[in-house]
């Protein structure tokens, strides 16, 4: 049976949709040794990096000799021992939208940070001092910080003529531009001239890090054959591989790739930041190298979420249809390009399709370099800053209208069947969206709350809400392999190349798997990723893993039952028609007659021409968005600002839910990191572009007493593309708390805050302002 | 130096230097689960008991542990089990990264405070940080498993110090 030709009934799932534990979940409870530097070979050289204390300087000397002298120093690379040839560090499928823009290690110097001298030796004791010994000379230069003033400005991030832009993505490096474009749909013009209102605001998100509790990190060795073995803590090993042999200037072959469980990613692991550098001094030593980065080179030359500065110009009658949406987005990608050409159009492509009745849009945008830390992907990848800027606009237009942002909400979603012509024409075939706003706000009890309770000691609460959308992987663009085998004993060997970086994808494909092949969790094992002898899948980011792998999983599936009913056919000596499987046994409907998995699995590793195996990809012409509604409640205190999380309504539709625990922990682990985006995270750079959010104790993340309650429930719709109906779960629950949290605040304190995070000064001198006008126009009067 | 000190109940002898962090020595001698999230005690992640007291291992020198007792994951083998399996029923330990810090907080909680409720457990953990989960499966798993404490059909661990 072709289970997507037919709705899968959910209620007769007897693994998918159920509360499976995590297959590791054993090893990660108990501390077993099984992340990478757990498992370094213990006579790796340690690898550090000497970094640029410029923001832009080009190296003029440099002296390695007295470091290269110290005792336990193996060697000292500069910038005259890499190729000159230039790659890009973002983990995409080739040929990859970002720039080719870096080299391994590089003259010029782009921000404070970045790498001038690799030092490998025995020891961390040795390999510090020799750091110290080596004696560099920049001929300091003006750098680009303002992002604002950076397209065409006469300074250039990359003046070098060997940087390279493989895909036709507006890129110049002439003009500090790493992407350009624009669309639209309509005349968004004639339609803003003709709306009774058109709210004209401009939105201002800042770099975020992701702050994975395992920091990038890296180990490499040469194996018997000579070839570069990488084991990283990565979420995309496929493309590490071709990022180092583009990096080494050696041949893919020669490079495998291993990732063993990761303490975490959300997209900052989709770009190659830790791997280059071991695997350089094991190239050019023949010995295994091993570099774990410092919390403070994670938090200051990593791959942060891009800022982004978004002008919306939005358009509505006097009831409150929304008519026409104009957005002009500013994306900050710091010294290199990584993810900056395609972080940029999620903020349009996922934020203005949320208004279903818009008669016309028009979407612009530039990105640009500039002198700090690169940016990357961190989940929501540029649609979370767009749908703070787009739903913080529209809850500036409800407040005009004197309208309740839920109703004008309920009035201009998207609703299901609707053509999204802001998403690439894309109709929403499965779309419950209505019913997760409304399911919110009976959650929160929001017609009790809207829009706020003094709570009669000098602190008021509010409610604010916001919906949001994402994708399911790339359309077009991103492929899953998957391959199956059948074991002795009849147990499988379910291979993926999708990386699980602790959301469960192990789990919930081996829940598929075990759906499909109607047998139980036990009978599959499943393994980490080796690009030696997993199939192909370029990894796990874009929200891509549930839909795209779990895809491949189903079809890989359907042709293994085949093979195994022919075979146990052949073994019972009938016609392959006559024989059914219901995961146990292979039985002759005529006869009666059966042979168990069991017995096929031995049978086969015997005298055998065919191997009992089977492997599929898929790649999906749609990319079908999940949705979500999200309702904050906050609490102010009138004297000082402070903000303080109360509670937290959210409603997602990512389709069927695959594992209802693991869905909701992915839901709340978001919202609490969107949380922080909201009121705390921020990276502050002084007026030379030094970093000064270098630890947790400046880049405060959320601890567990300032989430608040977060509650979750899941209203889900049918994707008749996907597994079992499935959409994505693990991006889209980042986006809703921005816009959230501050309409909350506007509806308690009727303070507006459009730059993020919403810190209690920003909060307090909002009231301020507010005070100060209303004391004016009584003095006026 | 040399120092000797108990780990996971077991005497061992070290030569550490005079800078030598506890961390870094119970990583070599073996004590895989003890992660390092931060360098700054911000974390939590290098959390370990001394003497029975959930301390961070990143900031106390290895040389202070001479004569004292160290306990680290792979010495509360058994009771992780029982507390991280409803740890995984929820699907909150996620990436795991943070569990081996957490679940020693947690098991040092319960050895120190009796029936804690929801503001007292808040207060108790918030040292430690986890990035994936937002804490409610966190929250969800420590009630269930006090409830099972308490159930009377449940044999309840004996409590001890």
């Amino acid at each position: 049976m072709n289970r997507n030709q037919t709705e899968v009934n959910i209620e007769n799932l007897r693994v998918v949709n159920q509360s499976v534990p995590k297959v590791d979940s054993q090893a990660l409870v108990t501390g077993k040794a099984v992340y990478t530097n757990d498992l370094a070979p213990s006579d790796c050289l340690i690898v550090k990096i000497v970094r640029s204390p410029y923001a832009h300087a080009l190296i003029k000397e440099i002296n390695t000799a007295r470091a290269e002298a110290v005792p336990g120093i193996e060697c000292v690379l500069t910038y005259k021992d890499c190729p000159d040839k230039r790659f890009t560090m973002a983990g995409q499928t080739f040929p990859e939208p970002s720039p080719y823009d870096r080299l391994i290690l590089d003259q010029r110097m782009r921000f404070v940070g970045d790498a001038a001298a690799i030092v490998a030796g025995t020891d961390e004791e040795a390999v510090k001092k020799a750091m110290k010994l080596i004696k560099i000379k920049y001929e300091v230069l003006e750098p680009v910080l303002d992002f604002r003033k950076a397209k065409d400005n006469p300074i250039l991030v990359h003046p070098e003529d060997n940087w390279k832009s493989l895909c036709p993505v507006g890129a110049d490096n002439k003009r500090n531009l790493c992407a350009h474009d624009e669309c639209g749909d309509g005349d968004i013009e004639a339609v803003l001239a003709s709306c009774d209102y058109v709210v004209d605001r401009v939105y201002h998100t800042k770099a975020n890090q992701q702050a994975m509790m395992e920091t990038f990190r890296t180990y490499t060795y040469l194996d018997a054959y000579g070839r570069l073995n990488v084991v990283s803590s990565t979420q995309v090993p496929f493309h590490i591989r071709r990022i180092l042999a583009n990096a080494l200037d050696i041949p893919k072959s020669k490079v495998r790739v291993v990732k063993p469980r990761i303490g975490g990613g959300f997209g900052a692991k989709q770009t190659s930041v830790s791997e280059v550098y071991p695997a350089l001094v094991t190239w050019k030593t023949g010995k295994p190298a091993k570099i774990i980065f410092t919390r403070e080179e994670s938090l200051t030359a990593s791959s942060p979420r891009h800022e982004m500065e978004m002008h919306v110009r939005l358009g509505a009658d006097k009831e409150g249809h929304i008519k026409g949406i104009d957005l002009y987005t500013l994306s900050n990608t710091g010294a290199f390009g990584e993810h900056g050409p395609t972080t940029v159009g999620l903020s349009g492509h996922k934020s203005i399709p949320l208004y279903g009745k818009t008669e016309a849009f028009r979407f612009v945008y530039d990105v640009v370099y500039t002198n700090v830390m690169s940016a990357g992907a961190y989940r929501g990848y540029g649609a979370t800053q767009g749908i703070f800027a787009v739903e913080s606009a529209v809850n500036e237009l409800a407040q005009i209208l004197g309208m309740d942002p839920t109703v004008l909400r309920e009035k201009n979603l998207v609703r299901e069947g609707q053509v999204m012509p802001a998403y690439y024409g894309e109709k929403t075939v499965s779309c419950a969206l209505d019913r997760c706003l409304a399911r919110a706000k009976e959650m929160i009890g929001w017609d009790e709350k809207y829009p706020c309770r003094d709570m009669g000691n000098g602190k008021v609460r509010g409610v604010g809400v916001a919906m949001a959308m994402q994708g399911s992987g790339i359309s077009g663009v991103d492929t899953g392999s998957v391959a199956i085998k059948v074991n002795d004993d009849g147990f499988y060997s379910l291979m993926i190349g999708a990386t699980d970086m602790g959301t469960g994808c192990d789990t919930i494909l081996s829940q598929m798997a075990a759906e499909c092949l109607d047998c139980e969790m036990e009978d599959i094992i499943v393994s980490g990723v080796d690009t030696d002898s997993s199939p192909y899948d370029c990894g796990s980011y874009a929200s891509s893993t549930t839909y795209v792998t779990g895809m491949a999983v189903v079809r890989t599936c359907e042709k293994l039952r085949e093979k195994i009913c022919q075979r146990g056919a052949q073994y019972l000596g009938c016609p392959a028609e006559d024989v059914e499987f219901d995961g146990v046994n292979v039985t002759n409907l005529k006869t009666g007659e059966s042979i168990s998995r069991k017995e096929i699995g031995n049978r086969v590793m015997c005298f055998n021409n065919e191997a009992l195996s089977a492997s599929e990809a898929f790649s999906s012409p749609t990319s079908p968005p999940p949705f979500m509604a999200g309702i904050a409640e906050v609490e102010i205190d009138k004297e000082t600002g402070t903000v303080e999380m109360i509670d937290y309504a959210a409603v997602v539709d990512c389709g069927t839910v695959v594992n209802p625990a693991l869905a909701r922990v992915q839901t709340e682990g978001g919202i609490a990191q969107g949380i922080g985006m909201a009121l705390y995270e921020d990276i502050v750079y002084n007026s030379k572009g030094r970093n000064y959010s270098n630890s947790f104790m400046q880049y405060k993340i959320p601890s567990r007493l300032d989430v608040g309650d977060i509650r979750v429930e899941f209203e889900s719709s049918y994707e008749p593309t996907g597994p079992f109906g499935a959409k994505s779960i693990g991006e889209i629950v980042i986006n809703t708390p921005s816009p959230a949290i501050s309409n909350a605040i506007q509806n308690a304190v009727g303070v507006i805050i459009r730059e993020l995070p919403m810190t209690a000064e920003k909060v307090y001198w909002g009231m301020q302002e507010k005070e100060h006008a209303a004391e004016s126009r009584e003095a006026a009067v | 130096m040399e120092i000797q000190f108990i780990l996971n109940k077991k005497q061992v002898t070290a030569e550490v230097g005079a800078d030598t962090v506890l961390l870094g020595l119970l990583r070599d001698l073996g004590c895989k689960s003890v992660k390092c999230g931060c360098e700054t005690t911000n974390c939590g992640l290098c959390t370990v008991w001394i003497d029975g007291k959930s301390r961070l291992s990143c900031s106390v020198l290895a040389a202070a542990v001479d004569g004292h007792e160290v306990t680290t994951m792979e010495g509360v083998k058994e009771e992780a089990e029982e507390f991280g399996a409803f740890l995984a029923a929820e699907g909150a330990e996620q990436c795991g990264f943070c569990s081996p810090g957490f679940i020693m907080n947690v098991l040092a909680m319960f050895r120190e405070l009796e029936d804690p409720d929801i503001e007292e457990i808040k207060e108790y953990l918030a040292g430690n940080l986890c990035r994936c989960t937002g804490y409610m499966g966190q929250l969800r798993a420590i009630k269930k498993y006090m409830e099972k404490r308490k159930s009377p059909v449940i044999k309840v661990r004996e409590v001890r110090g």
